[in-house]
């Protein structure tokens, strides 16, 4: 079960990195209500982090535990995509992204709740609830905004725009995501594309935003090849950590 | 109510939670919402994360009529010279003692 530990980290990665990002909001969001949501969405993929890098702590069996794993790797040790990692950007950028994240994290988990691996069936069947809500909180907001002012409008689209490149690594299958589904763990994530795109597609058409068309797409995050931008967030993430290994509050 | 404060966020709405257990809605608080959906949904997170409620209801500020202090004395002065209109005035059967 080589395959078991890299393919729950780069799930937990993926979460903890835009969680980080989404909590970057919190004190500075539109308006207090939007505030406590975002900050609310932060925890939730947070939270999702911290069982799966439970179970992959549990299956790499070096004793390493959601702590170690989350505070005390550099950058090229996370596999999570690029996407998740590139700044906030202004609501517009937040809120789409989350849209595009949460279709995702929708149909792979609702795949992973039938996981023959009990453990992370269970973390997927919390973590299907959780995605539909943050659809139904982001696509709002991009009908909201795609579907609003000029202003709103054009910065809307031009996060579709600049986000777009990066959602094909998303889709992007390995080694390790093949055994995984191989031996009915995992899922293959090509086979999430077609069902990804017909749901967003469908939002940024109420939204009145144009589909781009992209045809090269960034890659590498599930490699280590990461943007620059997660090694400055690391950094400020893990640096209480690191500074007093071992505190608890 | 004739001079409202201009309020210079979006609309608000008044949030009603049910408990769990079933009784009725209660008034929560309130939230600012452009839309009905969206004033949901902040009532969702601002007082319903840790499983308050199994059902909310949003309601726009504006629609809700209400008393006001002049009414005290109108509405609501209990008529004490009628003893007939309290409960009390009734005795209950030694079979109900319990409420």
């Amino acid at each position: 079960m080589s395959f078991l530990f890299p393919y729950l980290l780069r799930l937990a990665d993926d979460r903890l990195v835009l969680g980080h990002r989404v909590s970057e909001w919190c004190g500075h969001g539109p308006i207090l209500e939007e505030d406590i949501a975002l900050a609310n969405v932060a925890l939730d993929l947070i939270g999702e982090a911290t069982a799966l890098y439970k179970l992959a702590g549990a299956a790499e069996g070096q004793g390493r535990n959601e702590d170690a794993l989350a505070y005390f790797r550099d950058a090229v040790d996370f596999r999570n995509v690029l996407f998740v990692e590139l700044p906030k950007g202004d609501f517009a950028v937040t809120i789409v992204r989350q849209l595009f994240f949460s279709v995702y994290s929708l149909l792979q988990m609702e795949a992973l709740s039938k996981s023959t691996n009990a453990e992370l069936a269970g973390v997927a069947a919390k973590t299907v609830k959780e995605a539909r809500y943050h659809i139904r909180h982001s696509a709002q907001w991009v009908v909201t905004l795609g579907d609003g002012t000029d202003e709103s409008h054009a910065r809307a689209q031009r996060a579709v725009n600049d986000l777009w490149r990066y959602t094909g690594e998303l889709f992007l299958a390995d080694d390790v995501d093949r055994e995984a589904a191989a031996a009915g763990v995992g899922i293959d994530p090509s086979t999430l594309a077609d069902a990804w795109r017909t749901q967003v597609t469908e939002v940024l058409q109420r939204a009145t935003l144009t589909v781009p068309t992209v045809a090269y797409m960034q890659r590498g995050g599930r490699d280590g090849k990461h943007t620059e931008h997660l090694g400055h967030m690391l950094d400020e993430m893990q640096i209480v950590a690191r500074s007093h290994p071992g505190a608890s509050w | 109510m004739s001079e409202q404060v201009q309020d210079s966020q979006w609309p608000l709405w008044e949030v009603f939670l049910q408990p769990p257990k079933g009784e009725a809605h209660e008034h929560a608080g309130s939230v600012h919402a452009a839309t009905a959906e969206q004033a949901l949904q902040n009532a969702r997170d601002v007082y319903s994360r840790r499983g308050e409620a199994v059902s909310i209801w949003v309601v726009p500020s504006g629609a809700i009529t209400a008393s006001t202090p002049e009414d005290m004395g109108p509405f609501f002065d209990p008529g004490n010279d009628k003893a007939y209109r309290h409960p009390q005035f009734y005795k209950a059967p030694r079979g109900v003692r319990v409420f």
